[in-house]
């Protein structure tokens, strides 16, 4: 079948759907691969270095789009009005597309395609399992987002990153902040961390609190415990009691960081409003916020969509684009997540497409089949990130079952003070002298015995073990006892508690003499 | 030497005891908490021996000498691997020594008690040997369990604890029966005709008979509470005699004795979150309400050699070593291994739990044979909290103390005892003879969990096949 690829024609839109290397796998699956001239000027790759590895390099649109049977793009088909060219028109019923769709967002363009008995994958859609990454071009593009953000942060900060001491003075170094840590947000951490900042980063998912801390940035805790994980690894909207817990630390921040990169999204709604006017007017002149949710509304209420504009002395950055402006980058990984996505569509290397509704990965990333819209697709059966969040819960149960209840915990006492009494009510004399020994003893031993370290329980043993050889006494008594039986058995207790003296402390001390520090 | 010196004596070996104990819970002070331990062993045996006829005097020093050689010489040759079976063994010549010299006292004829103070005596003579005896039969079964003479597996009878109930029963009946016909007979001879001489016998077969069944119910992973428990019936069979001779330094040692090993066997429990009651009852892991999670997955195998890499590669290294090791005396080629990684300048810990091998502190002393300088050991509670940090941790030869189903699976026989959680951290290695549960029975969810490594084989032979491939 015959893969084409158009120019894209959205405005500031560089990136290309192929590139010559992307082409050479994509032919080898046996597919035909024409391009319009001019696809990927604006990301650095001339018409020639297409045509060097075969591609068929075509003049202008309409002729590619009825070529192709297949059209992969970057961008959703869009309607020029100045050029004049409507890509929805130019396209053949049945043709296959795949490109970014955001079927929630574009519902008229969905219908339109399923009129044209389109079949359509969204690569917005590909589900998040690990069996997907390498087609996950929301992570691929979100990671160049990232980087690009401090790049433009820095571009418009005017200071250093880096804090030096220098013979004209100190340095400090830049604070930065990034709110959501998905991958644009730790793309960002570590592009920060490189170029020296000191990085905080904030996130409602408390698991990703180790991968901040694997960036050597600092995660900001939140004294509240709600847990912000939804499904497929994303965060889900939080309550409004820990959006005020949020804002204050926000707030709170915005006072001392020089840089501010929000990322945070949630799937299908406009992006949360987490740093109000109030917290911009508080940020030191100079300072810098880049809102890489600018397309869904901003995470900043000041940012204005595709604009940079300084406002209370802060520059807010709200490119849409950011991937765009590292075209050559951006297309070479956009070009490798699609022909990974086309080799799970052939799997029989024949050049053609199979889109097999049993498989998850292609079941969740067909928005359109022929005509008939299939999203949203079922929920999917395995999380990015399993929920961990029940571990504990059980043994907690467990232990507030035993609260202490004041009868059952006098009881013993009770009853030993009963035994006691008794006891003493018909005992001699004699035996009372020994019986408060003994309890005295016991006390003693508890006292002495509760601080031994664990290390040394066995030593410990073993020299009870000899003391408890004092019952030799109680044979040695008897041993001048007038009857020969008696002094027999003396005599066996006495050679058998020796053994035990003998035996306990001579082990300890051996035991003892290999413990060093 | 006069009764006033005589107990003078005993007050100083009594104090000395009481210093011994207490320098034992520290390793500075421990070396000379053993010497007067020895010392008041020394006064107190002198100055009883004083008090022995002239005549009698030989036998003393024979059975003494005797006696302590045959001790010193089980002392000296003994392995540190096998220190639980000779502190068991130990424990049972107490628990024999208690009920001899129980049935020597009650043939004795010397001795004229009346009235209620007769009745008290006879009651502590009965007691006395008693506790001998339970603690006699209990740690000879012991000792057979620990050296592997019979299975460690825990031997159920069915209605095991009305058997328990019955002999209790038959003990208090046999007792009242005993007093009744000591009452009025002085002591004389030939022995079966002296009074109360049946049901003394009944009552010492079945007081042999409980501890045989007691410490045969109990399981293996339980080793390390029993024989602190019968360390500690020890001292009470001790403090028993004491009454029973009027002997204040018996009872105040015995006691000692008692109480200190009543409280290992507790902080032992605590260290396996399990009732001490239950422990004594047995039948450990078969009291669970539900059945226990079945474990699935694959296990992923490494070689020595991949091992050697991975802690070439690792800052910091947790050791977990566990019965396994004892078994296979790697410890002096751990040490090696360890020595060698410290000198590269990695961080080389030792992580002890509570009940690793089959007594308290059991591994502390087989890796203070190895020569492990105590301070890079540390204890559960020390270092649980660090795994997240550590890269390689080493698990060798230890099973239920690093299974995580015991925190997060309320139906395992091992919920809620404390482990080693060293999923948490980098790699976890396993060395292990096969796919064998452990001693409690139980399948260990480490074994396929995605950051563990099993290393199969014999550990003493696999931990020199590292050690070779770390000098590579």
């Amino acid at each position: 079948m015959k893969i084409g690829i158009p120019k894209e024609m959205y405005p500031g839109e560089k990136r290309v759907a192929t590139t010559p290397e992307a082409a050479v796998q994509i032919m080898k699956l046996g597919f035909s691969v024409f391009i319009e001239s001019g696809a990927g000027v604006n990301a650095s790759i001339a018409d020639h270095a297409y045509e060097a590895v075969g591609v068929t390099v075509l003049a202008d649109a309409p002729s590619l789009w009825a070529a192709a049977d297949i059209i992969m793009k970057v961008r959703a088909p869009f309607v020029d009005v100045e050029a004049g060219i409507d890509e929805l028109a130019l396209m053949k019923e049945g043709t296959q597309l795949i490109s970014f769709i955001w079927p929630a967002q574009n519902e008229t363009l969905m219908q339109a395609l399923a009129a044209k008995q389109a079949t359509v994958l969204a690569m917005d859609s590909v589900p998040r399992m690990s069996r997907a990454q390498k087609m996950d071009a929301l992570s691929s593009m979100a990671n160049i987002a990232g980087y690009r953000a401090i790049v433009e942060a820095a571009q418009h900060f005017g200071r250093f990153f880096t804090g030096q001491i220098t013979a004209a003075g100190k340095i400090p170094p830049a604070k930065v902040l990034v709110i959501g840590a998905g991958v644009a947000g730790l793309a960002a951490i570590g592009a920060a961390k490189g170029m020296g900042a000191i990085v905080r980063a904030f996130d409602t998912r408390p698991e990703v609190k180790e991968q901040i801390e694997s960036m050597d940035a600092e995660f900001l805790m939140l004294d509240f415990k709600e847990e912000g994980s939804g499904t497929g690894g994303y965060a889900k909207t939080m309550s409004a009691e820990f959006i005020a817990a949020e804002m204050a630390l926000f707030a709170e921040q915005a006072k001392e960081v020089d840089i501010i990169i929000t990322t945070a999204l949630i799937p299908g709604k406009p992006a949360p409003k987490l740093i109000t006017t109030d917290m911009v007017k508080s940020m030191k002149a100079g300072s810098v916020i880049v809102d890489l949710a600018a397309e869904q509304g901003g995470n900043c209420e000041l940012t204005e969509v595709n604009q940079v504009v300084v406002k209370h002395e802060v520059t807010l950055i709200g490119y849409t684009n950011l991937p765009s402006r590292l075209a050559n980058q951006s297309s070479q990984l956009y070009a490798t997540n699609l022909r990974h996505l086309l080799a799970d569509l052939c799997p029989e290397k024949n050049g053609e497409l199979n889109v097999n509704m049993e498989d998850e990965v292609i079941r969740g990333a067909t928005v359109i089949k022929e005509g008939s819209i299939s999203w949203p697709p079922p929920p999917p059966k395995l999380s990015a990130a399993p929920v961990t969040a029940q571990k504990a819960a059980p043994i907690v149960a467990v232990v507030d079952d035993k609260k202490p209840n004041v009868i059952m915990s006098f009881l013993p006492m009770v009853l030993a003070g009963l035994i006691l009494f008794s006891v003493g009510a018909v005992a001699p004399e004699s035996f009372m002298t020994h019986f408060t020994v003994f309890v005295l003893a016991c006390f003693v031993g508890y006292q002495v015995i509760w601080n031994v370290k664990p290390a040394l329980h066995t030593p410990l043993m073993s020299v009870t073990n000899a003391i408890s050889g004092i019952i030799v006494l109680g044979a040695i008594v008897q041993l001048s006892a007038p009857d020969n039986l008696v002094v027999g058995l003396a005599t066996l207790a006495t050679l058998l508690a020796s053994i035990n003296i003998a035996g306990g402390f001579l082990v300890t001390r051996r035991m003892l003499d290999m413990f060093r520090k | 030497m006069s009764h006033s010196l005589v107990t003078m004596s005993y007050i100083v070996a009594a104090i000395l005891f009481i210093l011994s104990l207490s320098g034992l819970s520290n390793q500075e002070t421990s070396r000379k908490g053993n010497y007067f331990g020895m010392l008041g062993m020394v006064i107190a045996i002198i100055a009883t021996g004083f008090s022995v006829s002239m005549d009698a005097f030989g036998l003393l020093i024979a059975a003494i000498v005797i006696g302590g050689s045959i001790g010193a010489r089980a002392a000296s040759v003994v392995a540190m691997t096998q220190m639980p079976e000779l502190v068991a063994i130990m424990h049972s010549l107490v628990g024999m020594a208690a009920v001899l010299v129980g049935y020597a006292n009650f043939m004795d004829s010397t001795i004229t008690v009346v009235g209620v103070e007769k009745t008290i005596h006879e009651l502590e003579i009965y007691i006395g040997i008693l506790i001998g005896a339970v603690t006699f039969s209990g740690s000879v079964i012991a000792f057979c369990k620990l050296s592997e003479k019979i299975s460690g597996k825990p031997l159920l009878l069915p209605a095991r604890h009305f058997l328990n109930l019955a002999i209790l029963i038959a003990v208090v009946i046999s007792g009242a029966v005993f007093l009744q016909q000591t009452e009025g007979d002085v002591g004389s001879l030939p022995f079966l005709t002296h009074g109360g001489a049946l049901p003394l016998v009944i009552m010492t077969v079945l007081a042999l008979a409980f501890g045989v069944h007691m410490v045969m119910a109990i399981g293996g992973a339980d080793m390390p509470v029993v024989v602190s428990m019968l360390n500690s019936y020890s001292g009470w069979a001790a403090a028993a005699t004491g009454f029973m001779l009027s002997n204040d330094l018996l009872i105040v040692t015995g006691a000692l004795v008692g109480s200190s090993g009543a409280i290992l066997s507790y902080i032992m429990c605590n260290a396996m979150n399990r009732n001490f009651i239950s422990v004594i009852a047995g039948g450990f892991g078969t009291a669970s309400g539900g059945e226990a999670a079945v474990i699935e997955g694959e296990v992923q195998p490494v070689t020595a050699e991949e091992t050697a890499l991975l802690l070439k590669e690792a800052k910091t290294i947790m050791i977990i070593p566990g019965y396994g090791m004892a078994v296979a005396q790697a410890q002096h080629t751990v040490y090696e291994i360890t020595k060698l990684l410290r000198e590269k300048g990695k961080k080389v810990g030792f992580g002890i739990h509570p009940v690793a091998g089959r007594m308290p502190g059991h591994m502390n002393v087989l890796l203070a044979e190895a020569k492990v300088p105590y301070d890079i050991v540390y204890e559960m509670d020390e270092i649980n909290d660090d795994f997240p940090h550590v890269e390689v941790s080493i698990v060798i030869g230890a099973n239920d103390i690093v299974n995580p189903s015991a925190l997060d699976d309320p139906n395992s026989p091992i919920a809620g005892m404390p482990v080693l959680e060293c999923w948490k951290g980098g790699t976890t290695i396993v060395l292990k003879r096969s796919m064998a549960s452990g001693y409690a029975g139980v399948g260990n969810p480490l074994f396929v969990m995605e950051n563990t490594r099993m290393l199969f084989g014999d550990a003493n032979a696999t931990m020199q096949a590292v050690l070779k491939a770390l000098k590579d």
